[in-house]
């Protein structure tokens, strides 16, 4: 090693089998084990919906569909302004870097913001976790997505703060992309349990 | 490996994945535009027509499934990943169905 000098990468350094750098290839990692943790929950609602299919409410009987739909969409909205956010970066856009990102804090707020007004209306309707099979699995699968929301709210307004503090200026966007790949993931499972708690 | 080598790996990993980034800015607002027509459109099967419960399922589900890759091979860039990473990212979806299915068979 010694009389050869190594590029200094600040830590992002890619990784050679992979030739991604090694922040993404740990976010991918993880995000496999949220694949495993998310299918446990989705294939036991299966599982309980099938097993008691003549008793299950219908699409909309408890649940608030528009109102549902209305926030799918917004979660959509954040996951572009995400996207925006790191091809600003990218580009050297600083402008569009702090917009963007502070866009996508303001609207998963908003996200987390409709689904405790929905909490608050069913709870207010005696519809709660204790509500049987369809109660309990309702709130802990849309409760842990929500909390992944709020961890990833929690860390969009971080790297808000730090996009206006130029921490994403002069092409140093990997920790955005890192980040943008969870907000992501957090949309993409929603899309999933949109469809099959809300309208199947 | 010596350093010189591992050096020319690593650059070259760079310039793979700048590479990459060449081809990594799609049409954003196209995708979204598709995924707010798909979102609607779920609604609209749910509502407004009157088409057998399993139809209904059926189409439900190609349009999650539709959303969720619009979502990963676009805005997650999975498309201009290295192939390895696109394996990496679907390594747990068999794991995954081979759990569901496990345990539905368990369960009847």
């Amino acid at each position: 090693m010694e009389g050869h000098a190594m590029p200094y990468y600040g830590g992002r350094a890619p990784e050679t089998g992979l030739a991604v750098y090694t922040q993404k290839v740990g976010m991918w990692v993880f995000l496999c084990s949220e694949v495993m943790f998310f299918t446990g929950l989705i294939g036991s609602y299966i599982i309980l919906r099938f097993g008691a299919s003549e008793t299950w409410p219908q699409p909309g009987e408890i649940l608030n569909i528009p109102i549902t739909a209305i926030n799918t969409f917004i979660l959509i909205c954040s996951s572009v302004t995400m996207v925006k956010a790191f091809a600003a970066s990218e580009m050297g856009d600083k402008r569009g870097t702090r917009l963007f990102t502070l866009a996508t804090a303001v609207i998963g707020a908003t996200f987390l913001g409709v689904q405790i007004y929905e909490y608050s209306e069913l709870l207010g309707h005696g519809f709660g976790p204790w509500s049987g099979l369809y109660g309990s699995t309702f709130f802990t699968m849309t409760g842990f997505h929500g909390f992944h929301v709020f961890i990833g709210v929690v860390c969009m307004t971080w790297a808000t703060v730090k996009a206006f503090r130029g921490g994403y200026d002069n092409g140093n966007y990997q920790g955005l992309e890192v980040l943008g790949l969870y907000w992501h993931f957090v949309d993409l499972v929603w899309i999933i349990l949109f469809t099959i708690v809300y309208l199947i | 490996m010596d350093s010189t080598e591992r050096l020319h790996e690593t650059t070259g990993a760079v310039a793979v994945e700048a590479h990459a980034r060449d081809h990594a800015h799609p049409r954003y607002l196209l995708v979204w535009l598709w995924l707010a027509l798909l979102t609607a459109a779920e609604v609209a099967v749910v509502w407004f027509t009157a088409l057998p419960k399993s139809w209904v399922v059926v189409a439900l589900l190609i349009m999650a499934v539709w959303k969720a890759l619009l979502v990963a091979l676009y805005f997650m860039h999975l498309r201009f990943e290295p192939l390895r990473v696109a394996v990496l990212a679907s390594s747990p979806l068999p794991l995954a169905v081979l759990l569901v299915m496990t345990v539905l068979q368990e369960y009847r």
